[in-house]
């Protein structure tokens, strides 16, 4: 029986403890995360998301709690590279080509010359932009750069891939493309995604389940099956499970703050 | 004040004058222990006691150096804002100025006092006014030309649904925008209209500035003097710059921290 | 919509080249031949020996002595140095001061930028370095630091230092360095301070060495500030080279030979022209050294809007 991806009991956060400026950023979370899950992390400004994330990927460290990330702890699991991550902003290197910045993870590793660029191509290939490999990161359109953040934080082919809105800053068009392109990545290397979101839609299409936060402190509400299988398209947008989904994600989230409105969701 | 702030404005600024002060101290001990000769370098403190025996001579160095800076800056900000304006009127001035500004950046072109110096009479500072006033010139012109031209294009297009005159949205519009970026030309073309004047110095001309007083203590022997005229150079851009940084505060407060060099 | 027509591309090109600057170089000439205008018709019409405005001599002289035709100027540069004798001709003097105050700017510009980086790597590296030594360098550049080149007068011959006796040369060379120290370490320490946090956290997530992160991205981060404060560094090299030879007397620069040339401006007024051509000159060739290694170094950027 492998371990599972990500394995928190009840984890916290707590920033600027014992000054007046306290702040509970995450409380008493407790989470467990299959290998091969997609997982939504989903809740308004405040709620935790973003700090849960890089309290998995080792960017912050609990202040209670216990968290295991493939069996492991967050730190080993960092050094072992068990994890990409990929951000908002795609971070490309400007000073870099396509292909060696895809390349630069491994590099770190230490990998040879001749194997990083084999991975690189292999990588440009999954997300089809082998045309691209000697392009700037600056002569590509803001949805190919992000399709090269992909392919940058699944080189080492990490089992984990940890995402924070990764396509936050695109039109909804290629939103919802670039969507369908994850799916099918993560399909073909079997990847366990953790993925933070502010839309609900977004959250519903690619999950398994949705984690639904509030905040003040931060904390999981509930989780919800979305239960819609694999092998989504286009017309799973228009299917009426679809429509109920998201309706029991957008109850859940208001819910949450029971009088409070939930503030930054798009219904988009 | 959080007690944390005053902790953080504490840290930042005790850290630099600690390391200052043990700098001078070792310098003065370093200079002991080796007994190295003042020909090579004095001791702090012979340096700071010849300072105070000497202030007036400092004193009047000092001014010959610094009216000339301060004519030639100026001089300089009144041209470079003049024709900065007339350059956001006709194109063609500002393509013809600024690959020259860059042009004259890179060369030494002090050198040319040395030329000025056989155009005017013997004893005239005017040479080296001149020479500050043509650096300061470009350093002023390409800031404030940039800001003109960087007006904020909403409001000239409102100005010109007004049909405004040319003359009208430069008043009203381009002029206040640029006022900020001529303020931070002034604090780049303080220091340098200092250093200019100095330099200048060293081509010809009268021998009472702070850039010919140097050498002369040196040559004769006088070693702490000629650090204590040093110093004296050093305070004069010090205070150039901290006039033009309190110019700029009083005159734009409010965006102070919006544009950085 | 396929991505290369999203991209406006047929087929792929690497890199993208900037267009040299062929408008920008016209105006050279243009600005030349405007200045030889304005020179000559000054000549023409301006007074022979000077004027006054409201009792000030303000304005300069025009006859021959203080400003010499342009032709005679370039004349003068085919004429031997010294009159009568079979010497060289000032053009040969001249190129000769050019070349070794070029030498011994280049000199102290490649020291003044390898300390400065040095310098720059350990205030990044090192918190208490940074706070304690970043305020001197910013002061340094309101400073006239070049005052302090008579004082490195006495240093040569007399110092012994590591064993080797200390020329007169090396003392120009220091100064240059020293100011052209100060700009790097400024522009690189804000250049390996300027990543952004989400590219400082995606080395973090590789478990990089801060080694390694700098140089993958605080490096290459810096290049931006490193440009401008190179071409700065290298201006203040040669004026740092040109004063530093007139106050030591390094008779075979080209500071030196303006000097000499200005002590004999009375009787052959055109020489000083000549020799100060030598020194734009040698401004102009380390400035396009600099342009070298930033078209280099930028070589793969995305081109800057606006000049």
């Amino acid at each position: 029986m492998t371990a599972a991806s990500v394995e928190a009991v009840s984890v916290g956060k707590v920033f600027n403890v014992g000054t007046r400026k306290q702040v509970d950023a995450l409380v008493d979370v407790s989470l467990t995360i299959q290998p091969g899950e997609f997982v939504s992390l989903i809740g308004p400004s405040g709620c935790g998301k973003s700090t849960l994330l890089r309290v998995f990927a080792d960017l912050l460290e609990p202040t209670s709690g216990t968290l295991s990330i493939n069996g492991k702890s967050p730190r080993q699991a960092r050094l072992d590279q068990d994890y990409g991550m990929a951000f908002q902003q795609a971070g490309l290197f400007d000073w870099r080509n396509v292909s060696k910045n895809i390349e630069l993870p491994l590099e770190i590793r230490g990998w040879d010359a001749a194997k990083r660029r084999a991975r690189s191509q292999e990588m440009l290939e999954l997300v089809k932009l082998s045309d691209f490999a000697a392009h700037m990161p600056w002569q590509l359109s803001g949805g190919m750069q992000q399709r090269v953040a992909i392919a940058r934080a699944l080189a080492a082919h990490p089992p984990l891939l940890l995402m924070d809105e990764p396509f936050g800053a695109l039109d909804e068009m290629t939103r919802e493309h670039m969507q369908a392109e994850l799916l099918g990545i993560c399909a073909a290397t079997s990847t366990t995604v953790v993925f933070v979101t502010h839309s609900i839609p977004e959250a519903v299409y690619l999950s398994d389940r949705v984690v639904v936060m509030s905040p003040r402190p931060g904390r999981i509400t509930t989780i919800i099956d979305v239960g819609l299988g694999t092998g989504r398209n286009d017309d799973t947008r228009e299917a009426s499970e679809f429509y109920g989904k998201i309706t029991e994600v957008r109850e859940a989230l208001r819910g949450a703050e029971f009088g409070v409105g939930a503030r930054g969701i798009e219904d988009r | 004040m959080t007690p944390s702030s005053i902790r953080r404005v504490a840290v930042n600024v005790l850290t630099p004058v600690v390391f200052g002060v043990l700098l001078v101290a070792a310098w003065q001990s370093f200079v002991n222990w080796r007994d190295i000769k003042p020909y090579i370098l004095p001791t702090p403190s012979s340096i700071w006691s010849e300072s105070v025996r000497s202030i007036n001579l400092l004193r009047a160095a000092s001014f010959v150096t610094g009216r000339n800076a301060l004519a030639g800056l100026l001089l300089g900000i009144v041209v470079g804002c003049g024709l900065a304006m007339i350059a956001n009127r006709f194109r063609f001035v500002s393509e013809l100025v600024t690959p020259l500004a860059a042009a004259i950046s890179a060369v030494p072109i002090v050198v040319i006092v040395s030329i000025l110096n056989n155009m005017f009479p013997l004893g005239s500072q005017v040479a080296r006014r001149l020479m500050v006033m043509i650096i300061v010139f470009f350093v002023v012109f390409v800031n404030v030309a940039r800001g003109l031209r960087q007006s904020d294009a909403t409001q000239v297009e409102l100005m010109r649904s007004y049909a405004a005159s040319p003359q009208q949205v430069m008043r009203k519009v381009r002029l206040p925008n640029a006022l900020p970026y001529l303020f931070t030309a002034i604090k780049i073309a303080a220091p340098i209209s200092v250093t200019t004047a100095f330099v200048s110095e060293y081509f010809g001309g009268t021998q009472d500035g702070l850039g010919q007083k140097i050498p002369a203590a040196m040559s004769n022997s006088k070693f702490p003097l000629g650090w204590a005229y040093v110093g004296a150079a050093c305070v004069l851009g010090l205070v150039f710059f901290a006039v033009a940084n309190i110019l700029e505060f009083v005159a734009v407060p409010w965006q102070r921290k919006r544009i950085s060099r | 919509m396929t991505d290369a027509a999203v991209v406006g591309l047929d087929a792929p090109t690497p890199g993208a080249r900037r267009a040299l600057p062929v408008r920008r170089a016209l105006m050279v000439p243009v600005a030349l031949l405007l200045f030889v205008l304005v020179w000559e018709g000054y000549k023409a019409i301006g007074p022979a020996d000077g004027g006054t405005i409201f009792g000030w001599k303000l304005i300069p002289r025009s006859n021959d002595r203080a400003m010499p035709h342009i032709v005679d100027m370039l004349r003068r540069f085919g004429r031997p140095e010294v009159r009568g004798a079979n010497e060289r001709t000032v053009l040969a003097v001249v190129i000769a001061a050019t070349w070794y105050s070029l030498r011994l700017a280049l000199l102290g510009f490649v020291l003044g930028v390898g300390t400065g980086l040095l310098l720059a790597m350990v205030m990044a590296r090192f918190n208490l370095a940074r706070r304690a030594v970043l305020p001197y360098l910013v002061v340094s550049q309101t400073v006239p630091l070049i005052a302090l080149a008579p004082i490195t007068v006495s240093w040569g011959g007399k110092l012994h230092l590591f064993g080797f006796d200390f020329q007169k040369w090396m003392s120009a060379a220091v100064l240059s360095a020293f100011l052209a120290f100060f700009p790097i370490s400024v522009g690189a320490l804000r250049g390996f301070a300027s990543p952004k946090d989400s590219s400082l956290e995606l080395l973090e997530s590789y478990a990089a060495s801060w080694w390694q992160g700098f140089r993958k991205l605080r490096f290459p981060s810096a290049v931006p500030y490193l440009v401008p404060a190179l071409k700065l560094a290298a201006s203040l090299a040669v004026v740092g080279v040109v004063v530093s030879e007139i106050s030591i007397g390094l008779s075979s620069g080209i500071g030196r030979l303006i000097i000499s040339y200005y002590q004999d401006g009375t009787s052959d007024p055109a020489k000083v022209f000549t020799a100060v051509i030598g020194a734009v000159a040698l401004g102009l060739v380390m400035a396009g050294l600099v342009a070298g290694i930033d078209r280099f170094l930028t070589r793969n950027r995305p081109v800057e809007a606006g000049a």
